[in-house]
């Protein structure tokens, strides 16, 4: 269980959110909404420990993160903006070296993964060559191999087809069937016949919350 | 864990092999200068061998200064850097993974066209020993010590220039041992001692760069 307590975020002496606190539990998807700017990102970098928050903490298992990295690590898998495809590598060589870092112990076929996420015949060429759309892919293909229950997705359907927009949301229902934990962030309205899908709305501070004075604590 | 080392390794040379241009150009920019001298000061072989260690060295740090900002910048601005961060292994490890192979692909090439060097500078076998040596030695110390500025510096705009400021005036032990064990080879003496003290400094350097290379990733990402 992924557990936030009291959040803050402050950005250039900006707050952009604070007393945020949720809870995911197995089984459970979180679509997180709001309008442009209004932290969505920077609440997922807290999230996933790659940026410490102002206030409040993150616990995995009832433990802060950043007590124990390793095992909080070891369960997740977080898809940001950039991918982390690189352009010079084809797509085969992107997937596998995800494979070979996150799940070492997995013993499926590569190419049907591939073919699983529209990307039949392009395995070996480079990922500079293929569309945004299709990079996003590559990206979104350790979906198909992660054991992680939780995955922290942010935007994952940019540049994404109709098509594999629906292809996508069959794998979170069953991630979620699975006892696995999603939280994504989209502007798509999505259709997930799951028990426990369920919205966080974030709404922009009133201006005069918004600047945290010099010396405030 | 070695797998992990292994793996970023081997992405880190085979992107690069994909680009060999950017692998050519740093050593391109080392023959040029240490050419230019000759030009610029006049061939006589006297003159040549007493500035011979200070133009190696000087081109050698300008050429590790040229490819260091490459290192994290596009892990950086493709998000591989985040993923190597959320990974189950340790930053630093990897990070040390990245340094090797940047190692690998900067200091050896200068390493192995080092004998042409010797010839354009008129070099002695013996002094040309000493210059192998010392760059054998004092090159992955200038890749462990720049990774630390190109870790601090790879989320700013215009990091180059503050790369260059924050990592020149730490190289400049290295550059004083390998000038002197150089110039000790040119007049025939013992130039163990100087040898010496720069591999305690690359065993420093591989010991405790990673930690603050991984720490300052961590900031620069944050």
């Amino acid at each position: 269980m992924l557990e936030a307590k009291s959040l803050s975020c402050v950005r250039e002496d900006r707050l952009l959110f604070e007393g945020l606190s949720l809870k995911v539990k197995p089984g459970q998807i979180i679509q997180v909404e709001g309008p442009n700017g209004v932290g969505k990102t920077s609440l997922f970098r807290l999230l996933v420990g790659l940026m410490t928050p102002y206030h409040g903490q993150v616990l995995w298992q009832g433990v802060p993160i950043s007590d124990d990295r390793e095992t909080y690590q070891q369960n997740l898998l977080y898809l940001g903006h950039q991918s982390g495809v690189k352009p010079e590598l084809s797509a085969l060589e992107n997937l596998r070296f995800y494979q070979k870092m996150f799940e070492p112990s997995y013993q499926g076929d590569l190419y049907s993964v591939l073919a699983q996420v529209g990307l039949a015949g392009l395995e070996d060429m480079p990922a500079a060559q293929l569309s945004a759309g299709q990079q996003r892919r590559v990206a979104l293909a350790r979906l198909w191999i992660s054991t992680a229950p939780l995955w922290i997705l942010d935007e994952p359907f940019t540049a994404i087809d109709k098509n594999g927009v629906k292809v996508l949301e069959q794998l979170f229902v069953k991630h979620a069937q699975d006892q696995g934990m999603i939280l994504l962030t989209t502007h798509q309205d999505l259709n997930l016949p799951v028990a426990d899908f369920s919205k966080l709305a974030m709404i922009k501070p009133s201006l005069e919350d918004m600047y945290v004075g010099v010396g405030a604590d | 864990m070695i797998n992990a080392f292994y793996q970023v390794m081997r992405r880190e040379l085979l992107t690069a092999f994909r680009r060999i241009a950017d692998v050519f150009n740093p050593l391109w920019f080392f023959i040029i200068v240490i050419t230019l001298f000759p030009l610029g000061v006049g061939p006589e072989p006297q003159l040549l061998l007493r500035i011979a260690p200070g133009i190696i060295w000087v081109a050698a740090l300008l050429a590790s200064l040229l490819s260091l900002e490459r290192l994290f910048k596009d892990d950086f601005s493709d998000g591989g850097l985040e993923q190597l961060m959320l990974s189950p292994y340790p930053l630093s490890l990897l990070v040390t993974a990245k340094i090797i192979a940047h190692w690998l692909l900067t200091g050896l090439p200068i390493i192995l066209i080092s004998p042409l060097i010797a010839v354009l500078l008129s070099l002695d076998f013996n002094t040309y020993w000493a210059v192998l040596f010392t760059l054998l030695i004092g090159t992955p110390i200038l890749s462990f010590i720049g990774a630390i500025g190109v870790a601090l510096t790879v989320g700013l705009r215009k990091g180059g220039v503050i790369l260059s400021l924050i990592m020149l005036p730490l190289c400049i032990p290295v550059l004083i041992f390998s000038t002197m064990a150089i110039d000790a080879a040119n007049f025939g003496q013992s130039y163990i001692g100087a040898l010496a003290i720069m591999g305690a400094m690359l065993v420093t350097a591989i010991t405790l760069a990673p930690f603050a290379v991984a720490a300052s990733l961590r900031v620069s990402v944050s």
